[in-house]
């Protein structure tokens, strides 16, 4: 037992001094980490902070220029340009000069005073329909706002039922909040398995691995020895990621380290589970790289980290049971935004546990009896 | 005269060149798995696994009103498409469900709404889980809709609730009239995969030829480096084309994206992008010259980019100005657009004028840093 | 032309600078001068670091010296490389076979390169079959040719069309003596018959001895130069045969004479020792009789060196070793019975059975492609046998306990230790992984150092010290944990004339303390080391015995064959012959 720890950490030596000795190669494991999440925690939000329209205003009332006051005072709207006609507006949103066109049409004021009510038209460009539809939601809001304050104005009656939203997790609502916890598994999980699969792969391209057989090194030992290290520096580019989101963007942090700790560190051991059977796999370093960026993508993608798992076909999801960065999403989130304590973390951890099972021992019986 | 000959292109050394190539890229399943699986695979992902549009989301409702009135406000939610109803008794167990990620929004009836409604002063309170905001905005939405519907209904039947609105919204969503997720991430998912096979498997292809050492034999022949960087490029071009032909045919017969513009600018204007991510490609190989280091750099300064950075899924209007700066240098943007307006709006002259303009500057420059990059010189 | 453009090659005062690391600059040539005539051959030799690497890629135009002037083809190689590259053929040392490409398809990507017609093809490509012996393989894959076999084909693609000049770097560094034949012949063809020129560098001195001009290169510097004949004459009266008069076996002798400071070289020759004295005279020791010889180019480029570095070629060689097992050399400690290894329905090795026993040294030999690194991977437990039994200290590896391992050390063909980390930190791991702890690791680990003379590079990345270093420190890591045998897979290939001394040497101290020594080699001479031999061909076992026994069994009329090499291909053909003889009857 203790002779096989110390092989073992003899290993984890040798392979951190490989990993960590090229300065290059530093920097591509901290580098890359830092630059991604502080531009990706900026880039990946649905929020828009600004709305660029175009203004098409045919009924040119009081109550035209009260609504167009209001959106322009909202902070959100941004007026680039005053439409004269309807012929316009396919220009405008097709070269992109505006996200939506509002369109007050003549009969807006004398449909509200009487009674029929007003219609504001908004024309959003559907190319991406997310971003429209983001829009069209402020301009609801906009209206909501503009109809009780005609309201409180005419004095009209108080409405009988009031709905009081309130979101937990993210009382403001920001993607960002949900995205940068995120990025601390997905990003992660990118270099994590790039090493691990390029582990034993170089190892044979170089024909140092038959020297490592002929010592007395188990091939589960050396599994445990090529695991450790990459493992050591997921969960250090994590914290990097972590503090960048509880500092730099300020996230508050509601749960408890440790199960953040423990859910991540079984993470990483799937991910590297997987890595490592990929590379006892491949016969060259160039099939372990491509053959991981295979499987990376569709990771990344069904991971709920850009779209919610949720959303999928069933088929699909079941799918999404075999990847470890879906538990791992979930995981970061709940203990990150909700505070979730280990208790309701379990159905996260033991797919991960699991995973971590039967990649690992393939991965040991590989090393043995793939002949290359 | 030995300078005639050394300059020259020569057809015959550029078809040997080539031909090499491409045996090496047929010979090698990795390579066509990234190449022709992948797409395939994403094809999928993207058809039919990516989607922002929400249904059966899980939502628990909480009604200690026995009453008819407070019976309908249910039903309203039951009838809905976008929610699975749990029906609970109490707030604490809708709270324990809402923690443990079971539920993602409670809706909360109090024991004496429909008392309180006659008294025109009751509440429903919507309680959603705010950690994916989008979808949270999106779902309270719907809890909003649901509850006006049953009051519009009521309203019809003579009790009105609220005062009609002075104002309606009318939404039209132009060039996505169904207001569906895959019409804008199909022309996405073609910039991924062009990204991917130029820059990830070129990225490869110089790098090797280095480690391997089989450019010194190849170096004193009478190649020129133009036939050496061509012969690498065109037969990741066909593979290129090949995937863009996957996605096209998918696009348009699986999940009936509208092609409005030309299909001719498409094809035209994705075989310009794809010579850039080739070119890029093909750089990182030739200057790295190290096939792990290459697929890194390749792997962040292009494909994630191209999905985060390009306006594809992230709207760029919302990123600050200096996030904004860096996507507006990258050609991933300009193809982004070029094809979301071919797809989904047609022919826009001035703005495909533009994007092509950019992308030709990138080969060119790209093209010339490739030349400068390749030597027929050891060290 | 001119007296000046008499050469086809000439280089003046040419020095080549390398930068390895911030302020440390290698100065690889150093005002280096010398020509090639055209129509002949120049070699150039010298040890590991001479130069002969960077002065070829010089004159292929793939590098630029930082000083002087270098003519080719009447051309100057700065400013004209392409020029020179549409008119040379080079075969740099490891040619770049694309080996996910057919031999044929490889050879046509060469012959399409160079312009060459289909006609040309058609007269070209059935010579290059003869001479190559590739045309069963047309259809493999370049990978999955054997070391050898790659590097003919890496000749045949230079050869595909007649250049006016042609660069070989060690073209024969890893081939068998049958296939080094083979390209040899191929080569003075081509001088004889097409009057090419060619400068090839070798660290072979016989192959040196065929080329009409030798450039000897030390360190940057030219040592001398002139043909074979000028250079050996240097050594005349000084080459003894030396026997013993009481039996002492040559490698016993050998390894006596070689430590002594008025020896400048000894090798063991056809069970006799072979010397180079600093004197004239015969040296007068007891029992031991000289016989003056003729010298061979070998013995004049020792005597350079030694005068250049005042070095003895295995001067402290000998390791300090200080286990002394109680020795009982009848025990048996490889045991190996109807061994059988199949890929597919090939037969890598076939019904092979041997001893061997407690200190032995004992030699595997054969061809490229005869299964010897088949049947070293199947001892070691890498891989497993199809059928038969092999015992390796008791155990069969593949099965046993991973502390069965314990007794073994490895030395791969090639260099496999971490090449991204420093000497010291590859030493610490293999220590480690053997087991050894704290004072005992930290002592071995000096051990390592001192005796395989690596203490100034302890710090250096492993990938980056020059060949010699690497085949030293991949034997020092696997001698750490002292294991009772050890198995070296052609530990020679490509190492200087000094460096192999010194390697056997350090075998002979090892043999002596106890340890048995498994070892593959191409260089035929150095079977003469080895206690018992081993022949194989095409997985067979065709030879078995001690050097003497072996070339008497190829010997003609009871006479043992000259040389090791003569038995050694005498009995490969005569095996080969068999077969095809037995495949005829069947």
């Amino acid at each position: 037992m203790n002779a096989t720890l110390h092989r073992i950490a003899i290993l984890i030596r040798k392979e951190l001094i490989a990993i960590l000795k090229d300065p290059r190669s530093r920097l591509v494991l901290i580098m890359p980490v830092v630059l991604q999440s502080l531009l990706f925690g900026y880039a990946a939000t649905f929020d828009l902070n600004e709305v660029p329209y175009a203004l098409l205003d045919t009924d040119r009332s009081n109550a035209s220029t009260q609504f167009v006051t209001l959106l322009d005072g909202s902070g959100v709207f941004d007026r680039v340009a005053n439409l004269s006609s309807a012929q316009q507006i396919g220009e405008t949103i097709g070269k992109k000069r505006a996200l939506i066109v509002i369109h007050l049409p003549a009969d807006f004021e004398r449909n509200i005073v009487s009674g029929r009510g007003g219609v504001v038209q908004v024309i959003a460009d559907g190319r991406n329909s997310n971003t429209g539809n983001v829009a069209a939601s402020y301009v609801t809001a906009a209206v909501d706002r503009f109809n009780s304050q005609w309201n409180e104005l005419r004095g009209g009656p108080t409405p009988a039922l009031r709905i009081e939203t309130r979101a937990w997790y993210n009382p403001n609502l920001e993607t960002r909040w949900a995205m940068i916890p995120s990025l601390i598994g997905a990003l992660s999980m990118l270099q994590v398995l790039m090493l691990s699969a390029l582990s034993v792969a170089r190892e044979r391209e170089q024909g140092t691995f038959d020297q490592l057989l002929v010592t007395p090194l188990r091939p589960t030992e050396i599994m445990v020895g090529k695991a450790v290290p990459p493992i050591l520096i997921g969960l250090v580019q994590s914290s990097i990621i972590f503090l960048i989101a509880r500092f730099w963007f300020g996230i508050p942090f509601q749960g408890s380290l440790f199960t953040l700790y423990s859910g991540l560190l079984l993470f990483t051991t799937a991910a590297v589970g997987i890595g490592l059977a990929l590379s006892a796999f491949s016969k060259t370093m160039q099939q372990a790289m491509l053959y991981t960026f295979v499987l990376l993508m569709p990771m990344m993608l069904l991971s709920g980290l850009t779209s919610a798992i949720s959303n999928m076909p069933s088929a699909m999801q079941y799918l999404t049971y075999a990847n470890p960065l879906r538990y791992a999403i979930d995981l970061v989130r709940r203990v990150y935004l909700e505070g979730a304590s280990f208790g309701y973390l379990l159905h996260d951890m033991w797919p991960l546990v699991i995973i971590a099972l039967v990649t690992l021992p393939a991965a040991v019986w590989l090393f043995r009896h793939r002949l290359v | 005269m030995s300078d005639v000959h050394t300059s020259r292109l020569s057809w015959r050394r550029l078809r040997a060149l080539t031909l090499k190539e491409t045996r090496q890229l047929l010979r090698d399943k990795s390579n066509l798995m990234v190449g022709l699986f992948l797409p395939f695979v994403l094809i999928l992902v993207f058809g039919y696994g990516l989607s922002f549009d929400i249904k059966n989301a899980p939502v628990a409702i909480v009604s200690q009103d026995t009453s008819p009135t407070a019976q309908d406000v249910v039903a309203g939610f039951y009838l809905s498409p976008y929610f699975t109803v749990t029906r609970l008794h109490s707030m604490e167990e809708a709270q324990r469900l809402m923690r443990a990620g079971e539920v993602e929004a409670i809706v909360y009836l109090q024991s004496d709404f429909s008392r309180r409604l006659a008294a025109s002063d009751a509440t429903i309170q919507v309680l959603v889980n705010g950690v994916d905001a989008n979808r949270a905005r999106v779902l309270e939405g719907f809890a909003q809709g649901a509850i006006a519907q049953w009051s519009n209904k009521r309203a019809v039947s003579g009790a009105s609730i609220a005062p009609a609105p002075a104002v309606r919204l009318e939404t039209r969503l132009w060039f996505n009239e169904a207001n569906t997720s895959t019409h804008f991430l199909v022309p996405g998912l073609i910039v991924l995969i062009m990204t991917l096979n130029g820059a990830l498997l070129t990225s490869l292809v110089m790098a090797r030829e280095w480690e391997r050492g089989t450019l010194e034999s190849l170096f004193v022949t009478p190649i020129n480096t133009g036939e050496l960087i061509a012969s690498k490029l065109i037969p990741y071009f066909g593979v290129g084309l090949a995937g863009l032909t996957m996605c096209l045919l998918a696009g348009k017969f699986m999940f009936f994206v509208p092609i409005r513009g030309s299909l001719l600018l498409i094809v035209l204007i994705s075989m310009l992008y794809l010579l850039v991510s080739l070119s890029l490609g093909l750089l990182i190989s030739a200057a790295t010259k190290n096939q792990f280091l290459a697929s890194q750099i390749a792997l962040i300064t292009s494909f994630l980019p191209a999905l985060m950075l390009s306006g594809f899924i992230f709207d760029l209007r919302s990123v600050p100005a200096i996030v904004r700066a860096i996507s507006t240098v990258l050609p991933p943007t300009y193809y982004v657009e070029a094809l979301q307006t071919l797809f989904l709006a047609g022919n826009v002259p001035g703005l495909l004028i533009k994007d092509t303009a950019v992308l030709l500057t990138a080969a060119v420059v790209l093209f010339v840093l490739i030349r400068i990059n390749t030597r027929k010189q050891l060290v | 032309m001119n007296a000046a453009d008499d050469f086809i090659v000439r280089g003046d005062n040419l020095t080549k600078r390398f930068e390895r690391q911030k302020l440390d600059t290698i100065t690889a040539l150093d005002r280096v001068s010398f020509g090639a005539r055209p129509g002949a051959l120049t070699a150039l030799v010298g040890p590991d670091g001479a130069g002969k690497t960077t002065l070829l890629r010089l004159a292929a135009g793939l590098m630029r010296a930082d000083e002087g002037s270098l003519t080719v083809l009447g051309l100057d190689a700065a400013k004209q490389p392409q020029a020179i590259q549409d008119r040379i053929s080079y075969m740099p040392q490891r040619f770049g076979l694309y080996e996910d490409l057919s031999v044929q398809e490889n050879l046509d990507l060469y012959a399409d390169l160079h312009g060459v017609t289909p006609e040309q093809r058609a007269e070209r490509y059935p010579r290059l079959m003869e001479m190559t012996a590739l045309a069963p393989f047309l259809d493999r894959l370049a990978g999955k040719l054997s070391g050898g076999m790659k590097q003919k084909l890496g000749l045949a693609c230079t050869l595909v069309r007649s250049p006016e000049l042609l660069l070989l770097d060690e073209p024969t560094v890893g081939v068998d003596p049958l296939s080094r034949r083979e390209l040899w012949d191929i080569v003075s063809g081509l001088v004889e018959n097409e009057g090419l020129s060619v400068i090839v560098s070798t660290s072979y001195m016989d192959e040196a001895e065929r080329c009409a001009h030798v450039v000897v290169l030390h360190e940057g510097h030219v040592l001398a130069s002139g043909t074979p004949q000028e250079l050996m004459s240097r050594a005349s009266g000084h080459s003894f045969l030396a026997m013993s008069q009481r039996g002492t076996p040559a490698r016993k002798l050998q390894a006596d004479l070689i430590d002594r400071p008025d020896v400048i070289d000894a090798v063991p020759h056809g069970g006799q020792v072979r010397v180079v004295l600093g004197d004239r005279e015969p040296l007068s020791l007891q029992d031991v009789t000289f016989e003056p010889t003729s010298p061979i180019l070998e013995d004049s480029l020792m005597m350079l060196l030694r005068h250049k570095t005042d070095e003895q070629p295995a001067a402290n060689a000998a390791l300090e070793l200080t286990r002394k097992d109680s020795l009982d050399h009848s025990e048996v400690v490889i045991e190996v019975h109807d061994l059988v290894r199949k890929f597919g329905d090939f037969t890598a090795v076939n019904r092979t059975s041997f001893e061997v026993k407690r200190g032995e040294v004992f030699g595997l030999l054969g061809p490229n492609g005869a299964g010897k690194t088949t049947t070293f991977r199947m001892l070691c437990g890498l891989l497993p046998a199809t059928s038969g039994t092999l015992k390796v200290a008791g155990a069969d590896l593949r099965r046993a306990r991973a502390e069965a391992r314990q007794n073994i050390g490895y030395v791969a063909q090639k260099f496999s230790l971490y090449g991204d980390i420093s000497v010291l930190e590859n030493l610490q791991f293999f220590a480690g992984a053997y087991g050894l702890r704290n004072s005992r690791a930290a002592q071995r680990i000096e051990w390592a150092l001192d005796n395989f003379e690596l203490k100034q590079r302890a710090s250096s990345t492993a990938g980056s010290l020059p060949g010699g270093f690497q085949r030293r420190l991949a034997m020092a890591a696997a001698l750490l944990h002292e294991p009772a045998i050890v198995f070296l897979d052609e530990p020679t290939s490509g190492a200087d004339p000094l460096a192999r001394r010194e390697f056997w040497r350090r075998i002979g101290s090892l043999a002596d303390h106890g340890t048995t020594i498994v070892v593959t080699t191409h260089f035929m001479e150095e079977a003469e080391y080895c206690d018992r031999i081993m022949i194989q061909d095409a997985g067979t076992m065709l030879a078995i015995g001690t050097p003497e026994e072996v070339r008497r069994q190829a010997g003609s009329g009871g006479e043992p064959a000259h040389s090791m090499e003569d038995a050694f291909i005498g009995i490969v053909e005569q095996g080969r012959e068999r077969a095809q003889r037995q495949e005829h009857a069947a």
